[in-house]
This record gives C-alpha cells, sequence and structure tokens, in this order.
C-alpha cells in the first residue's frame, strides 16, 4: 500500500466531479454530472429511487466505472483506481460489519491492513469505540448489537483508519424514527468534529435537510439543483424540486410580459422570473400562507377560495381550502383563530407574502427512457 | 368464558389457552407421525437387527465377528478406505470452490444454467456413467490416445483399475454434494461484505481470504462432511474402477454376503463402518461445533 491515498491524513480532500456519465443500456444512470465538493463539507445527494444517486456514490468509492468523467480528490485523478487504494471511509446501508468478527476486530481490521502495531491498534479500536459511545463493546459478536449499536459501529470502522473523505449509502434507512433523528444529529456532530469531506445518500428530503452543508438534487441521473437547505426549501428553480422537497401545492399562471398571472390578477413578486415559458406554477408552501380575515394587508398576493375542511394535527391545524378550478391547496397555521374561525364552507381569502410568492418553471416532459 | 371470569383476572382463560397449546402440539406431532414410522420401520428396526445379527454366531452370542475384524487385512482395507475418502474430498473441495463462487457471482440465469450442469450427472444412472469413465480411461481410451498423438507421452498412462481412476470416477460422482451447500453458503453473503473489506484498504486477494473465505466456512464444512460420510460406504464406483486394486469396507461387505454367505460377519462390517463414520461427525461437530453448520444471523 503506497501512502498517497491508503494511508490518510488529518486533512479532508475536495471533491471535483465532471461530467460524470453512465448508462445502463438505454437507462441513463447518470447525465453529465458536474460537482463540486469543497473541502471538510457535508453534502447530501437527495434524489427519488433510480435517480442516480447511489450510483454517484458508488462511483466515488469505486464500485462503479463511469462510461466517461473525472472525479478528483484533491489534485489525484481517481475514476481508474481501485476501492481499496482510494482511502475512503464508507458507511453502508446495511452496515456491512463482518460477521465472523467480533466488534474490536472489525474496527481493527482497516488499521491491520495498513500494518500499524497492535499496541496502536488496540488504543485507536478503544477511542474509537468511545468516540462513537460504545466503549467497553470490543469483545461482543456483531448480531449481538442493535441497529444502532451497528449503525455506530460501522461508523466507527469507517473513520478509524482517517480517510479524508466519508461516503456514506442511506446509513439511517433501517433504524426507526426516533434512533434516525437522533443518529442524523450524532452523525452531523461527528463530522463536525473531524472535519471530513463527507457525501451522504438518502431519498429522505427531512433528512437531508437537517444535515447537510449543501444538498445536490438529482432526478433522472441528472443534478437539478445545488444548494444550501434553507435555499433549496425556499426557492426552489423548477416544478420537481418544489414537489420533491416539503409539502407543496402548485397552481398554473399565465406569465406574460415578465408578469405572473393567477386567475387573470397579476402577482406581486420579489424576484424576477427565472423562465420565460408561458405556463408555469406557482408553488405553495402551506405553512407560508395565511388565511386572512376581513382586512387584507395591500402587500399580500390574494387567493380566493372556499374552506373544506379543518385537519386537527397536535402541533398544528391544517385547512383545505378549493380553488376557483377546483384544485385543493392547504394551509397551515400553529394555532387556532383569535376571534371567528371560518366554517367548512365559507368563502375565504388565502394571502402569501411578495417573497413567499414562487413562481417556478414546469419541467420538461421527459420522453420515456 | 363465565368460569373463568370468576376467578381472578391474571387467569382469564388460563387452562383452554393451555389446552389449546397442548392441542396444537399433538397435531403438529400426528402431521409427523407417518414419516417418523417410516424412518422407524425401513431404517432404524433393520439397523438394530443387524447390529444385533452381528453378535451372533453358531454358538449363540460372540464377538466372534468383530475378532475376525482385527486381522490386518482389514486394517488395511479400512486404510484404503479411509485414503480415498480423504483424497476424493480434498479434490472436490479443490474443483467444488472455485465453481461454486464463479456460480454465486453470476446472474441468477446464468448461474441456474450452471447449477443445471453441475446436477446433470445425476440424471444418468452410477453406473452408465462408471462405464463411461472405464471407456475414457482406459489403456487404448480417449485420454491415453491423444496424449500419445499429442507426443505426450510414450506409453499409455494406467488410469483405470487402480487408485487413480477410483479417484477420478468418485470425483465426478461425489463434485455436485459439495458444490450445493458451497453455493447455498456462498450465495448468503453479500457483495457488501467485499465492498466494505476493500473500502478499508483489502486488495481484492486479502477481501477474498480474510472477509469471503471465513464467512463461507459453513458450506465448506456441510460439503465436506457429506461428501466424506458417502465416500466411506461407496461401493459401485471403486468396483469397478479399482478393478480388485482398491479395497473398500463396502466391498468387504459384499463378500462376505456373496462369497462367505456370512450375515454376522457382514452385519458386524457394516457396525464398523457406521460407528467410524458417526465417530468422523462427532469429531468436525467437536472442532467447528455443529451448531454453526445450522445457525446463522
Amino acid at each position: 500500500m503506497t501512502s498517497e491515498a491508503g494511508r490518510g491524513g488529518a486533512a479532508s480532500l475536495p471533491i471535483t466531479i465532471r461530467r460524470l456519465t453512465k448508462h445502463y443500456g438505454k437507462f441513463t444512470a447518470l447525465d453529465h454530472i458536474d460537482l463540486e465538493i469543497k473541502s471538510g463539507e457535508f453534502i447530501t445527494l437527495l434524489g427519488p429511487s433510480g435517480s442516480g444517486k447511489t450510483t454517484l456514490l458508488m462511483m466515488l468509492g469505486g464500485f462503479v466505472q463511469p462510461d466517461a468523467g473525472s472525479i478528483r480528490f484533491g489534485d489525484q485523478e481517481v475514476v481508474l483506481l481501485p476501492p481499496h487504494k482510494r482511502g475512503i471511509g464508507m458507511v453502508f446501508q446495511n452496515y456491512a460489519l463482518f460477521p465472523h468478527m467480533n466488534v474490536a476486530a472489525n474496527l481493527a481490521y482497516p488499521l491491520k491492513l495498513r500494518g500499524c502495531r497492535r499496541d496502536e491498534i488496540a488504543d485507536r479500536v478503544a477511542k474509537a469505540l468511545e468516540l462513537v459511545e460504545l466503549a467497553g463493546y470490543g469483545e461482543r459478536g456483531v448480531h449481538q448489537l442493535s441497529g444502532g449499536q451497528k449503525q455506530r459501529v460501522a461508523l466507527a470502522r469507517a473513520i478509524i483508519f482517517e480517510p479524508r473523505i466519508l461516503l456514506m449509502d442511506e446509513p439511517l434507512s433501517a433504524l426507526d424514527k426516533n434512533l434516525r433523528e437522533k443518529m442524523q444529529l450524532e452523525i452531523r456532530r461527528l463530522h463536525d468534529r473531524l472535519g471530513l469531506t463527507s457525501v451522504y445518500v438518502t431519498h429522505d428530503q427531512r433528512e437531508a435537510l437537517t444535515m447537510s452543508d449543501r444538498i445536490a438534487v438529482l432526478n433522472r441521473g441528472r443534478l437539478v439543483q445545488l444548494d444550501q437547505p434553507r435555499d433549496l426549501y425556499e426557492q426552489p428553480t423548477s416544478r420537481f424540486i418544489a414537489d420533491f422537497i416539503g409539502e407543496t401545492h402548485c397552481v398554473p399562471v399565465e406569465v406574460r410580459e415578465g408578469q405572473a398571472l393567477l386567475f387573470g390578477k397579476t402577482l406581486q413578486l420579489d424576484r424576477p422570473l427565472r423562465s420565460t415559458a408561458p405556463a408555469q406554477s406557482l408553488a405553495l408552501r402551506p405553512e407560508k400562507l395565511h388565511l386572512l380575515g376581513c382586512d387584507v394587508p395591500p402587500q399580500l398576493n390574494v387567493i380566493e377560495g372556499k374552506l373544506r375542511q379543518h385537519v386537527f394535527q397536535g402541533d398544528s391545524i391544517v385547512s383545505y381550502v378549493t380553488l376557483a378550478d377546483g384544485r385543493e391547496i392547504a394551509v397551515r397555521r400553529s394555532q387556532g383563530f383569535g376571534e371567528r374561525t371560518p366554517e367548512p364552507g365559507d368563502k375565504v381569502r388565502i394571502g402569501i407574502a411578495p417573497r413567499d410568492t414562487i413562481i417556478v418553471p414546469d419541467d420538461e416532459p421527459t420522453a420515456p427512457t | 368464558m363465565t368460569m373463568a371470569h370468576s376467578e381472578a383476572g391474571t387467569d382469564l382463560n388460563a387452562t383452554a389457552l393451555e389446552r389449546s397449546a397442548r392441542n396444537e402440539q399433538l397435531r403438529l406431532l400426528s402431521l409427523c407421525a407417518p414419516a417418523l414410522l417410516l424412518i422407524g420401520i425401513v431404517a432404524l428396526a433393520p439397523m438394530g437387527w443387524l447390529s444385533g445379527l452381528s453378535f451372533v454366531g453358531k454358538d449363540g452370542l460372540t464377538f466372534a465377528n468383530y475378532e475376525r475384524l482385527l486381522h490386518p487385512s482389514y486394517q488395511l482395507t479400512l486404510m484404503s478406505t479411509f485414503q480415498l475418502a480423504f483424497v476424493v474430498t480434498a479434490i472436490c473441495l479443490a474443483l467444488g470452490y472455485p465453481l461454486a463462487y464463479l456460480t454465486a457471482q453470476m446472474r441468477p440465469r446464468a448461474a441456474g444454467l450452471v447449477l443445471l450442469c453441475v446436477l446433470f450427472p445425476f440424471w444418468t444412472s452410477l453406473l452408465v456413467r462408471t462405464y463411461a469413465w472405464l471407456v475414457i480411461l482406459q489403456r487404448k481410451g480417449i485420454v491415453n490416445t491423444w496424449l500419445e498423438n499429442l507426443g505426450l507421452i510414450d506409453e499409455p498412462l494406467r488410469l483405470v483399475y487402480n487408485f487413480t481412476g477410483t479417484t477420478i470416477g468418485m470425483v465426478h460422482v461425489m463434485l455436485p454434494f459439495m458444490v450445493l451447500p458451497l453455493y447455498a453458503a456462498m450465495k448468503s453473503i453479500s457483495p457488501d461484505y467485499l465492498q466494505a473489506a476493500a473500502s478499508l484498504g483489502a486488495p481484492p486477494v486479502k477481501a477474498f481470504w480474510q472477509v469471503f473465505v471465513p464467512q463461507s466456512i459453513p458450506g465448506v464444512i456441510a460439503g465436506l462432511i457429506v461428501v466424506f460420510v458417502l465416500s466411506l460406504g461407496f461401493y459401485v464406483t471403486p468396483a469397478l474402477l479399482g478393478g480388485g486394486k482398491v479395497m473398500m469396507w463396502s466391498m468387504q461387505v459384499e463378500r462376505a454376503m456373496e462369497v462367505y454367505a456370512d450375515w454376522g460377519a457382514a452385519s458386524a462390517l457394516g457396525v464398523v463402518l457406521l460407528v467410524m463414520t458417526i465417530g468422523v461427525l462427532w469429531l468436525i461437530s467437536r472442532l467447528v461445533g455443529i451448531g454453526s453448520l445450522i445457525e446463522r444471523d
């Protein structure tokens, strides 16, 4: 084993992906992906199944070869480098802890491969177990661990040899909801502590929003949007992103001369339109909408509709409103009304602040691949 | 119901539930009964009867049948039986492991085809296959003719009517019994383990030996046991391909029956082989733990 990639170091590495392409027969898994990942950044690849996110991660790991394109770790081109020479830590979806070794032997394995001394190995294994709060679990068999513990051991094994890049393939998908949310924060904290460049794959948008510095959303092998979680949520650039991230109801609008018209009324916008296509969509997030009383503040855009139903959800109340064209949208608010609660069947007005009035171009209908 | 209600709250329906559980066990047992009965009648009873016979001589109860087995010729037979079984098992493992590995990596359809080929020998009679080997391996057979025509040998190799021929024939018969458990064990090893090993820095050869092979051990043990035990008691192939030079334990049994019509001697031979086989199984189970063969998490 040569030192440059295998040995790893304290420093993390940036990743540069250029024009990465992969086809499986006629199916396009990745379509000219360009992505720059900064050193020490936590980036999440998010997308529905079949979007290419796992393929991309596997290419970073060296387990899948692209048809064309370049991957650089720092200055080193790695596309032709086999996985065992890339010096990356990887956490697999099903943990892939070796069942014929106990916890300590699993952690020691990468160190043994690197020819570390016995006492150094014992020392680092103990430290790694401490890091993931499993001190004293070294002699346990892998099958004696709970799902969350396996997850932590897998994480410890992936970072014990001090890789400069950490890849994670839906590592929390097998855990129940509470544990998953706890582990999300733990992984993020660990990342902050170690400063590794981390690439995380998930199909869970909430997980991505919680953990990431930036999120790369993939769909049908293409990188659709790359942004910080807040920007991704508040400024989606396409109908796909608006639908995929968070709860969204879309209403078609007409675009004419740089103006967006909803039911013939011009909408006030904070930002210029991204596209000049005549048919676009207004993306409405339930928690950004307000059911209005009698007086309408002039700066708000207003939609009229008929209230259909209130649904109590514990932390909030969701009201479903039917619009003039029969479409239904939802309005979420954290408390009930003060003086007068509209009843189902009442005519209501919904207000949207211009900064929350988001117009997204409809996705071009993609030919079935 | 009314009775249960009158009792303390914790014991609601306790007796009825207990009775129902007992009935369920009885029902399961009754389903197994025909198979258990069959095994008892056609396997256990005759075995008991034969081992009883082995202690009976002309003058009633005797150990004469076993005393005779102390003769050196029987020890030689025992040696060569174990030797053949050992060699056949080793060759089967050496041939079967790569084959099973390749098959386990293949796509399901291709793997099915390979397994079909592995099982193909089962569809032809053992006797036919053995005679086919005779034809192939004899002095003027295909193998010797080719080798001579290629100029690789000057005179025919002795490939049949000896230990070599017997080994070749036996390996052919036994290979499927090695490949199938190996394939099953390897199929259950997720490719993720090898990817994980690679990500941790293991070159492919190391990952194979340190991660894949240890996890395939249960399949290896199962294959070894089946092939070794079957080889110990094998008769047809050694009898035909050995040409009388390879004396197997089973052939001693045959001789005791056919030549001397001595049921007692034949039974004693059978009992010894049975005990030996059980001994081997016990030894293996002590070494690796028989539990590890059945138990997988």
